[in-house]
């Protein structure tokens, strides 16, 4: 079962902006072990802002009240925004790379295989080649069930990053700076939120 | 702008934060810093015996005087013996910046001696803490670090400095303003929650307040005398709240939990509305979770978000400054009349006396407690260790103001006691500072009488001597069927230990010498220490066994009423 976004129920998607100085991973992770919260996985990256980095880290709900979760993030210094996701309406992406034993019998099983998951084949050798996909928890845990039976030789995966869709945003600053602003006004362009989204 | 050492820029930015003690033991990666010192003769070093002594004097100088207390430690052995000082601080969200020096960069993560990941070991005991890897960054460290300890809830901050940042020349600029992008605490309270508090408590028959440590920190004594008067709610403490609501107050009520007033606990039990005030909800005030006054509505009010809910369901949070928000909260109540509800806990107090002290044969802690109580009228500051004593001090001393009890309240640190009230005398100079020794948290701190000698310190030490780890016998005889394992404890002579440092001593074994021993220390104007020979059984009453709730609350034996 899945929810909105397809990540498990008990899982929570929480996004945390923090300053990007050194030893603040393990001011998170620290957290996490001390408080018993457990952490599904995590994903760290830079934001469009320098200095700030941006963490997505997916808690397992059944651990802890994801309100205190949040709660003690924030009183990390430098923890400067947290957000959960969960019940937003959120792109979830992970990707993953796959190495599948094949060979010249079966390849085209498995690049069908990979076509149905719109998998890229990122490298091919005789025996094995290598899958790159894109796409939430569901979609990648269906794509490694349908490559078992060939042989896994191995699976590396990223954690998961979101982002709400739509106008809405989890970042620091809100506000779109006047410069583009005017540009958009002054070609008479309409605002993000009234241009409709593309579902993937 | 002007150029300046690592050292000087430290030792410069110390001294615009006000500070004026430090509490230190100098070592090989901080000698630069001792080597700048004499440029800074506003600043004192007071040399410790131990860094654990350093960080608790920087404790109980904070908790008696309400300022910023600082310490410092060399790299490596001299920073981790920080750490229980750090996190008493900690626990109990008092204002401290510890400063460590570090091994030089370029021995970083090398294991060279003497380095410990002293910052990695501080990061969950500290509000925040720094490594500071350039002379310029001192400056921004420093501030910021005085701003982080001291508002929002206070607590420690941690200042890690590698030596050859010490000796680095930077530009000095003393930072104007600090700008802390995920720190911005709430201070003024919702004001939805406020008037749905008030509407709670306007309609409680039976409302109480627990007010907490964040009543003394958040300086809000008098707001809250004036909601509780306003409304006639009753007030009692936690045991770190003491001295916030003045205790001979008609509507005080003493303190509540484990060993908290059999009154309080059931009062905080009968209440349909329990405001929380500046406090936490902790497992020792409130006993069982599960089982802690089901029915009641739930209002608390604290500083930090975090605390919301953590450990009770809460109905009305309002998160924001005490001083801020009693105030807008009082405008709203109702003055009303509850004196059908004060009679019924008036009548538990008269059928369950907590604080009767009863005519003994031999010499009880209580008795020398409150003899120090009316000796002192209530002026003096009780500074006290863990364990028995410090249920004593906290019971049969009456507090009317605040940081008159100087306690480790949540750690629950044996050896605070000396340290700590060394501390709060530094602080507190013109204070008559006792501190209620534990024969046994004593000794782990004993050393730090040279510092009482050093500074010509008029603190006056009383060790509550039992020969026990009082407290711990206690549990072995109530919970552990008598089965007493490593609880007797060897003493030294602690007159001779007194006097061979050149402390003066005395040794108390009956009752009637308690009353001179007292007026003597009194009188004296300097270090004086008083070994208390007291009964090796007594117990603290009441008591709430672990794991019980609070209507579960155990009264004297009758057994014991007589010894």
């Amino acid at each position: 079962m899945t929810i909105s976004n397809g990540t498990r129920p008990s899982h929570h998607t929480v996004v945390a902006i923090v300053e990007d100085k050194p030893g603040v991973l393990q001011r998170v992770a620290g957290l996490f072990r001390r408080r018993g919260f457990n952490i599904e996985s995590l994903a760290v990256g830079p934001t469009e802002f320098e200095g700030l980095s941006r963490m997505t880290i997916i808690v397992d709900g059944a651990s802890a009240p994801v309100e205190q979760v949040e709660k003690q993030l924030y009183k990390l210094i430098d923890v400067v925004k947290v957000s959960d996701l969960t019940h937003e309406d959120a792109i979830t992406r992970e990707l993953a790379l796959l190495k599948v034993r094949c060979n010249n019998v079966n390849r085209h099983e498995l690049l069908d295989i990979a076509n149905v998951f719109r998998a890229d084949v990122v490298d091919m050798a005789t025996n094995s080649l290598m899958l790159q996909v894109v796409g939430d928890e569901d979609k990648i845990n269906g794509l490694i069930k349908m490559c078992e039976p060939y042989g896994i030789r191995e699976l590396s995966r990223t954690g998961t990053i979101a982002m709400t869709r739509g106008q809405k945003t989890t970042t620091v600053h809100e506000s779109e700076p006047e410069a583009i602003a005017r540009v958009h006004q002054s070609q008479g362009r309409r605002v993000e939120a009234d241009l409709p989204f593309s579902s993937d | 702008m002007v150029r300046m050492t690592g050292s000087q820029i430290l030792l410069e930015c110390l001294q615009r934060e006000g500070v004026s003690t430090i509490f230190g033991y100098p070592g090989g990666v901080v000698l630069p810093l001792y080597d700048t010192w004499p440029q800074f003769p506003a600043i004192q070093h007071v040399l410790v015996r131990h860094e654990q002594g350093a960080a608790h004097m920087a404790d109980g100088y904070a908790r008696a005087s309400g300022e910023v207390g600082v310490c410092l430690a060399t790299s490596g052995p001299g920073a981790t013996n920080l750490v229980t000082g750090i996190a008493t601080s900690f626990l109990d969200s008092t204002p401290m910046v510890a400063i460590t020096g570090n091994v030089a960069r370029t021995l970083l993560g090398k294991d060279g001696f003497q380095e410990a990941d002293i910052t990695g070991i501080t990061q969950p005991i500290t509000k925040h803490n720094y490594l500071v890897m350039r002379a310029e960054n001192i400056a921004m460290a420093v501030r910021e670090a005085f701003h982080i300890a001291k508002t929002g809830r206070p607590g420690p901050v941690h200042i890690d400095i590698p030596k050859d940042v010490f000796q680095e020349e930077a530009e000095f600029e003393w930072p104007e303003e600090i700008n802390l992008r995920g720190y911005r605490p709430t201070t003024k309270g919702h004001a939805g929650m406020i008037r749905r508090a008030a509407e709670a408590i306007n309609r409680a028959e039976r409302p109480i307040i627990i007010s907490g440590h964040g009543i003394v920190w958040g300086d809000a004594s008098n707001e809250l005398l004036e909601l509780s008067e306003k409304a006639q709610i009753p007030v009692i403490t936690t045991f770190l709240g003491i001295g916030g609501f003045p205790e001979t107050h008609d509507l005080s009520y003493g303190f509540l939990g484990m060993h908290g007033m059999y009154h309080a606990n059931m009062a905080a039990d009968e209440a349909d509305v329990v405001i929380g005030i500046g406090m936490r909800f902790d497992d020792r005030a409130m006993g069982r979770f599960n089982d802690f006054n089901p029915d009641a509505t739930i209002v608390h009010i604290d500083i930090d978000p975090a605390e919301i809910g953590k450990n009770l369901p809460t109905a009305i949070p309002v998160v924001g400054d005490v001083k801020r928000v009693l105030p807008e909260l009082t405008d709203r109540i109702e003055r009303r009349d509850r004196s059908s509800w004060l009679k019924w806990i008036d009548k538990v107090e008269e059928e369950h006396p907590s604080l009767e002290i009863r005519e003994t044969r031999r010499l009880i802690p209580q008795q020398i407690v409150r003899t120090l109580y009316e000796e002192t009228n209530g002026t003096a500051t009780m500074v006290t260790g863990v364990g028995q004593h410090q249920m004593w001090a906290g019971q049969h001393y009456f507090y009317d103001s605040p940081r008159k009890l100087v306690s480790s309240g949540g750690l629950g640190t044996m050896g605070f006691e000396l340290p700590a009230a060394i501390g709060a005398q530094m602080g507190m100079p013109d204070s008559e500072i006792w501190a209620i020794c534990g024969d046994a948290g004593f000794q782990m701190t004993m050393q730090e009488l040279a510092v009482c000698v050093d500074e010509r310190l008029p603190v006056k030490i009383a060790i509550m001597n039992n020969g026990y780890l009082g407290m711990v016998r206690q549990w072995q005889e109530l919970f552990y069927d008598e089965n007493f394992v490593s609880v007797a404890v060897t003493q030294p002579d602690f007159c001779k230990l007194a006097e061979a440092y050149g402390i003066r001593a005395l040794r108390v074994e009956t009752k009637a010498e308690v009353l001179p021993a007292i007026q003597e220390a009194r009188n004296y104007d300097g270090p004086i220490l008083i070994d208390f020979h007291v009964d090796q059984d007594e117990n603290v009453w009441p008591m709430v066994p672990a794991g019980a709730a609070l209507s579960e609350t155990i009264e004297m034996p009758e057994k014991e009423l007589v010894r």
